[in-house]
């Protein structure tokens, strides 16, 4: 789950992790507020969507109108506020559709001396949270990990010991910080670490974390997205959440326990398993077809269930067939013939259907496809299901 | 002879009064009495806190691991126990000194694995298995988890799988080649798990009743990559690979917690293309798993 920089940054600031100074705007007046509020000379004025990129972004509608921007006045705060909220940005993570914006964030002015990178994510391989640094602040770590490999700093730490003070000096040292910077990073990054694990975080990412012009170190961007596994012990992190940036057919596929992600193609997909529900998109692929989702109904999937994925396949307009693929293990394939039978009467489907069924109960379930009377195509192996699924579009 | 499950394991589900607990197990049983003739029963109770003494569908459900180690002589455990709890179940299981966890629970935090990595990588007696798998089979000796144990047949394929279903696929598509697994196992689709590719590459090499290696891998991570280094060096028998996600978008999660490509990274043909190096018969298509071992067997002649 993914949150905003301004709640991220609340969450700093009371976990003792020094932040700028700022103010949530959601209108022009409240953005024109802000800047009196901070009393800064100068003010920043930053869109919130989930998506990064946005100072390089521009707006839809105001094509110079750049997504985070400095203001000298209120009356400024004010115009840019207006044509910043409501209207569409479009970043190099938001895709070509972008993101629209409701809320900003207006920060006071620093006095900025160096701008480094921060992240702490989980070491798979090591099985350990790891702090990722780099003197090459406002970069994105991927392009740093390319072009200066040799500059990124990593340093695992015991998730139950934390962050210890001669590991921040080392990544201080590392930085190149002077006597204050190591002092105040003996401080800060033992926080951010104790935030990433006490927040169950897969990920705190500070790009950029800024040395004022004093040395110390302040957190000038957070990045923070939680383990959707762990958001049974924050119940206050349900109302971090902002639906607006979520797919609302992934929202809803989630509420009926399915796994579901939008994608480009025309072929809608229902499959049962994970790995199963990749490998049928990258068969339909192999065979010339695009995969208009990822769908998984799980391992026990009941009529409702496989009625709501169905309907979420076919709210999405490009969907021109389906391919249903079970292979039945503990589900029986009867019971899922059942759920898309009386799914199919109850919806009403008018694509082509290609159904491949394997496991438990298989040819009771191919009787009853069969007996049904409906325009449904039997496949009988993974092949023979995607060569079909992508025929009835060439039709 | 196989690996992991052999005739010696007896076992005990943890969380076996829950409904998907209670009714895998009764799975199990009839695996191990109705496809594999065993005589005595192979999953000898269940362990639910507070529930000891009781008894439920024949199993005696005991309070705590050690006891019921101690009344039945299990040496193994299967692991049913919901996601808040089941890192204590885990960590309790190898205290009591189990010597294979298996744990099927799926939606286990992240900070509460790396935890438990943490003490089981001191304890090298204790091997876990997942979490978020299907389990472990040897075909005509038990299973252990929630495969269906009719589309596994008896063989010499080693199997690894970092998934549910598509692990039956590829049981499936091997039983329909005539090729059926020493053993089976699913090792998790969870960026933490306890058994990795490498530990059972290892495994495998040295099991003298397994003759090739099929490996399923997915987008996320970089184990396949690891994988394929391990192969490099240490493994000699025929190996085959698919990986499944060569069309995923970055950046969305497809269904497992770690099946994600992050930051450019974790992606299909970044595996395929190192596991392809190393000379592994990597399976063009997920219909083409059973061929692709075929495949790799008659490539070394």
């Amino acid at each position: 789950m993914k949150i905003h920089e301004y709640q991220a940054k609340q969450l700093f600031a009371a976990a003792d992790v020094p932040v700028p100074q700022g103010v949530v705007a959601r209108s022009p007046d409240e953005a024109a507020k802000a800047y009196e509020e901070l009393g800064t000379p100068v003010a920043v004025v930053k869109s919130q969507i989930h998506a990064g990129g946005r100072g390089k972004g521009r707006f839809k509608e105001h094509p110079d109108q750049p997504g985070v921007v400095l203001v000298k006045s209120a009356e400024q705060a004010r115009e840019n506020a207006e044509r910043m909220l409501g209207s569409t940005l479009v970043t190099v993570q938001t895709g070509e559709e972008g993101k629209q914006v409701n809320t900003l964030f207006v920060e006071q002015g620093l006095d900025i001396a160096r701008e480094l990178y921060l992240g702490v994510v989980i070491d798979r391989e090591v099985g350990l949270p790891v702090v990722i640094a780099s003197s090459e602040g406002g970069m994105a770590i991927e392009e740093i990990a390319h072009e200066h490999p040799e500059k990124i700093i990593r340093e695992h730490f015991d998730p139950a010991i934390g962050l210890r003070p001669y590991q921040a000096r080392k990544i201080a040292y590392a930085l190149g910080l002077d006597a204050t910077g190591v002092r105040s990073a003996e401080n800060f990054l033992p926080k951010v670490c104790r935030f990433f694990v006490d927040g169950d975080c897969s990920m705190t990412e500070i790009n950029p974390l800024v040395v004022t012009g004093e040395g110390e170190l302040l957190a000038l961007d957070a990045k923070v997205t939680f383990d959707d596994n762990a958001l049974f012990r924050h119940k206050d992190y349900k109302d971090l959440r902002d639906l607006n940036e979520e797919e609302p057919t992934e929202v809803q596929a989630q509420q009926a326990g399915l796994s579901y992600v939008k994608l480009d193609g025309n072929i809608g997909c229902l499959v049962n398993g994970a790995g199963l529900a990749m490998s049928t998109m990258d068969l339909i692929k192999l065979h010339g077809g695009e995969p208009a989702n990822f769908l998984d109904v799980g391992g026990g999937a009941n009529v409702d269930q496989v009625t709501e994925a169905f309907r979420i396949i076919l709210a999405d307009e490009n969907v021109q067939a389906i391919l249903v693929n079970i292979f039945g293990g503990i589900m029986k394939c009867d019971t899922i013939v059942e759920a898309l039978l009386a799914a199919y009467d109850s919806i009403g489907i008018t694509v082509p259907l290609v159904v491949r069924l394997e496991g438990t109960n298989v040819e009771k379930a191919r009787e009853m496809l069969a007996e049904s009377g409906k325009k449904i195509v039997s496949a009988t192996d993974l092949t023979d299901a995607a060569k079909k699924v992508v025929g009835t579009l060439g039709a | 002879m196989p690996i992991l499950v052999t005739p010696e394991t007896r076992f005990i589900t943890q969380g076996i009064t829950g409904r998907a607990g209670l009714f895998h197990s009764q799975k199990c049983r009839e695996y191990a009495a109705d496809e594999c003739g065993r005589s005595e029963p192979v999953l000898v109770g269940g362990v639910t806190p507070g529930k000891g003494g009781s008894d439920v569908d024949g199993f005696p459900v005991f309070d705590s691991v050690r006891q019921a180690m101690d009344e039945t002589g299990a040496n193994t455990s299967m692991v049913f126990v919901p996601p808040p709890f089941c890192a204590d179940a885990i960590l309790e299981a190898a205290d009591a000194g189990i010597e294979l966890i298996v744990a099927i629970t799926e939606g286990i935090p992240v900070t509460d694995m790396v935890l438990v990595k943490r003490v089981l990588d001191d304890n090298p007696r204790c091997r876990l298995i997942g979490p978020n798998c299907p389990g472990v089979i040897t075909p005509g000796v038990a299973k252990i988890g929630i495969m269906p144990g009719y589309i596994h047949t008896p063989g010499t394929v080693g199997l690894i799988s970092k998934s549910g279903t598509l692990t039956y696929e590829a049981a499936w598509q091997l039983g329909n080649v005539g090729l059926g697994q020493s053993t089976a196992i699913g090792i998790g689709g969870d960026p933490i798990i306890g058994t990795t590719f490498i530990d059972l590459l290892e495994l495998f090499e040295n099991d003298p009743g397994t003759d090739a290696i099929l490996m399923i891998g997915e987008i996320g991570g970089d184990a396949e990559i690891r994988a394929a280094e391990y192969i490099k060096d240490h493994v000699t028998k025929p190996t085959a690979a698919f990986i499944a996600g060569k069309t995923a978008p970055p950046g969305k999660r497809m269904g497992h917690a770690g099946a994600i490509i992050s930051g450019g990274s974790g992606t299909a043909a970044e595996k395929i293309e190192a596991l392809q190096a190393v000379g592994v018969e990597v399976a063009e298509s997920p219909a083409d798993m059973g061929s692709a071992v075929q495949r790799a067997v008659e490539r070394r002649g």
